[in-house]
């Protein structure tokens, strides 16, 4: 081929190229959709406890009477019977309260090490749970940064309890229940990205009033819930240890090596007791005993 | 027509004779028996209670602890205890050394039997346990996950030995023609489950790597997986030594003509294996330590208890191995393997439960029904073995 035909064959080739990849991006485009998460301003919340009530009540669990339960006096973690709590901590900057529930990874750690997919990474964002796949095997537990999945227990035939962002309404086009009962704002329902301006807003217009983190933006690879503080994260029960590499990353090189071996290792070893047998026959054939 | 006469004859014939090989032999009034009967019986009832009333009502895992000595003893460290049967058949069949040639079935009947209760013992851990099928079968596939190739290669190569096995059972069931086709499968068996045993020894590594907060640093490296697997050769080094000791007591009229001297090699040689296997794996634990700067943390109890584990349960055996197999000194080549094994079920405990959120103040330790039912699990493998090899030709060859 000559310079000339060559001009010409790469040009052809790539004018009947780049137009199909305009074409491909933009169905990308039209296809993609934003991953949703909630926004949590702990400098707005009050400790009402309205969406502890709201989750339970929305998905049959245990409902706490925040009358009388007096519950915010020592801090807790959810449970197998509430997918959210509301704690209380006592900071530089007087009482904080500081709602807890799944952070919806955007690259989850459970969703990762789940071998069923019972543990799923919805397309809108939630991480959800399917119990006609779960075997129990709890290393979604193991695995959670957060601490987030738990399990039943005491039952015959254990769930795997967790906030799910409530995926069932979302379908439904309403918003989380939570997000609903919040009679202060302290939650946003919303598109992670539209969330983040909001919330950079927020540190941007009174710097004195938030630390300039926002918590969820790199943790763990970025996840769904976003929390603004007034205090550092670590006083108010956030583990800031957990850097920002997203947790299925751990295990990748591991997982690109298992086709290596598995191919690899077979030729390697059929190849050596080859090896190996021909020594034999070679000792045999030259009249050589053995031992 | 003549041919199906014939073999429904000669099923008719296994049958029977399974029937008679099924009883009992000798005096059953052994101490073995008279302490492992009970266990069984207790562990039984504890199972009832689990599976009625859940996990939680028998063990004492909680939110922050989802995984007991259930998984830490009985699948990690007893596969990790297992691997000496694909080290074996490494040894005998890829690289023809025919020294080991004899002690090839009594290992890959203790492999197998040991994936069987050990990995079997998953099952009793599982919440939903209706559902072990759905890795399988079905279209659940986590195809990104290390616990779904785990529990592939898990399913994959208990097939694999068994059929490593299948001539033993063949021949002891007379049926010449069957041993003859499953004894020809054996080297790509043994090929495949090789292949299989890499990966998932590693993989039980690669299961905790997603845990790095919650582990120990001292414990935990990016190289977990090759740990586990260079450690798992040395362990079923030092498992097939260990067993071969109490099998020699245990079942010594079984043995027949077998060369005293014979053994002794074979059992020098082995040891040879696991001192430099051991020393491999020693050297390796000290390139981590020295790349991720852990000096600082060797200086309060955790350090001692890694350095107990590091030094004291594998640098001092790894030694002793070595020392013994110079001095042909096979008492000292016994308790190197104890200490051995000591060391790999400390190291898979310190993985999946002791070091595991150290940092906690309410750590978990396993309920008296958890061991109870740990020691069944043992218990009810040491029976099959005993069955299977009084009665097939798996210690001697006729």
């Amino acid at each position: 081929m000559d310079r000339r035909q060559f001009f010409i064959t790469s040009a052809t080739v790539a004018a009947g190229v780049i137009p199909n990849n305009n074409l491909k991006a933009d169905n990308a485009r039209k296809e993609s959709k934003e991953f949703v998460g909630v926004l949590v301003d702990t400098t707005r919340c009050i400790g009402c406890r309205s969406c502890e009530v709201a989750c339970s009540a929305a998905w049959g669990n245990f409902v706490p009477d925040i009358e009388t339960d007096n519950a915010l006096e020592k801090i807790r973690d959810t449970s197998d019977k509430q997918y959210t709590v509301v704690n209380r901590f006592n900071t530089e900057k007087g009482e904080v309260f500081v709602k807890r529930q799944c952070m919806h990874c955007w690259q989850a750690a459970c969703v990762a090490m789940c071998l069923v997919n019972a543990m799923f990474k919805t397309k809108e964002g939630p991480v959800t749970w399917n119990g006609d796949k779960c075997l129990g095997c709890r290393f979604c537990m193991v695995a959670c940064p957060f601490d987030i999945p738990k399990a039943e227990y005491l039952s015959w035939n254990p769930r795997i309890m967790k906030c799910h962002m409530c995926y069932e309404r979302l379908q439904e086009g309403k918003r989380p229940a939570c997000v609903e009962a919040c009679p202060t704002d302290t939650l946003m329902f919303g598109q992670k990205r539209e969330l983040m301006e909001i919330a950079r807003h927020r540190v941007y217009s009174h710097p004195d009033k938030y630390v300039h983190q926002i918590y969820g933006e790199h943790e763990v690879g970025g996840t769904g819930w976003l929390y603004l503080s007034a205090v550092p994260f670590e006083q108010i029960g956030f583990r800031v240890d957990l850097g920002t590499t997203p947790y299925p990353e751990y295990t990748k090189n591991f997982l690109v090596s298992v086709p290596l071996v598995l191919f690899g290792v077979p030729a390697f070893l059929l190849g050596l007791s080859e090896l190996t047998d021909r020594k034999k026959e070679v000792r045999e054939s030259e009249g050589w005993t053995n031992e | 027509m003549n041919n199906a006469a014939v073999v429904t004859g000669e099923f008719n014939r296994v049958v029977r004779f399974a029937w008679q090989e099924l009883k009992p032999r000798g005096k059953w009034l052994t101490p073995f028996n008279v302490i492992s009967i009970p266990i069984i019986l207790i562990g039984l009832v504890i199972l009832y209670f689990r599976f009625v009333y859940g996990i939680g009502f028998v063990t004492n895992l909680n939110q922050y602890y989802p995984l007991g000595i259930w998984i830490g003893f009985d699948v990690v460290t007893g596969v990790a205890l297992a691997g000496g049967a694909y080290v074996i058949t490494f040894v005998v069949y890829v690289m023809r050394m025919d020294k080991y040639h004899s002690i090839v079935r009594v290992t890959v009947l203790n492999g197998l039997l040991a994936y069987v209760f050990y990995a079997g013992a998953l099952t009793l851990d599982l919440g939903r346990p209706w559902h072990i099928v759905n890795p399988i079968i079905g279209n659940s596939f986590g195809y990104n996950s290390v616990l779904f190739l785990v529990s592939w290669h898990f399913l994959l190569y208990m097939l694999t030995m068994a059929l490593e096995f299948s001539p033993v059972v063949a021949e002891w069931a007379q049926l010449e023609k069957a041993r003859k086709f499953l004894a020809g499968l054996t080297l790509g068996a043994v090929i495949f489950g090789i292949t299989l045993s890499i990966l998932h020894q590693s993989g039980l590594g690669a299961l905790f790597l997603m845990a790095k907060p919650k582990i120990h640093p001292l414990w935990y490296s990016e190289f977990i997986p090759i740990m586990f697997f260079v450690s798992s050769v040395y362990a079923g080094l030092s498992m097939i030594i260990f067993e071969g000791t109490i099998s020699h007591k245990v079942f010594k009229d079984l043995l027949g003509g077998q060369d005293h001297h014979r053994y002794e090699e074979i059992v020098l040689g082995l040891g040879k294996g696991a001192a430099i296997t051991m020393f491999v794996y020693y050297f390796f634990q000290a390139l981590i330590f020295v790349h991720e700067q852990r000096w600082q943390l060797i200086t309060d109890a955790w350090g001692y208890w890694y350095l107990f584990e590091i030094i004291g349960l594998v640098l001092v055996p790894c030694f002793m191995f070595a020392y013994a197999v110079r001095n042909r000194n096979l008492g000292i080549i016994k308790v190197a393997s104890v200490l051995a094994l000591l060391g790999i079920i400390l190291n898979r405990l310190n993985v999946t439960v002791i070091a595991y959120r150290w940092y906690d103040i309410d750590k978990y330790y396993p309920s008296w029904q958890e061991i109870v039912v740990t020691l069944m699990v043992v218990s009810i493998e040491i029976w099959v073995f005993r069955w299977i090899v009084t009665r097939m030709p798996v210690l001697s060859k006729e």
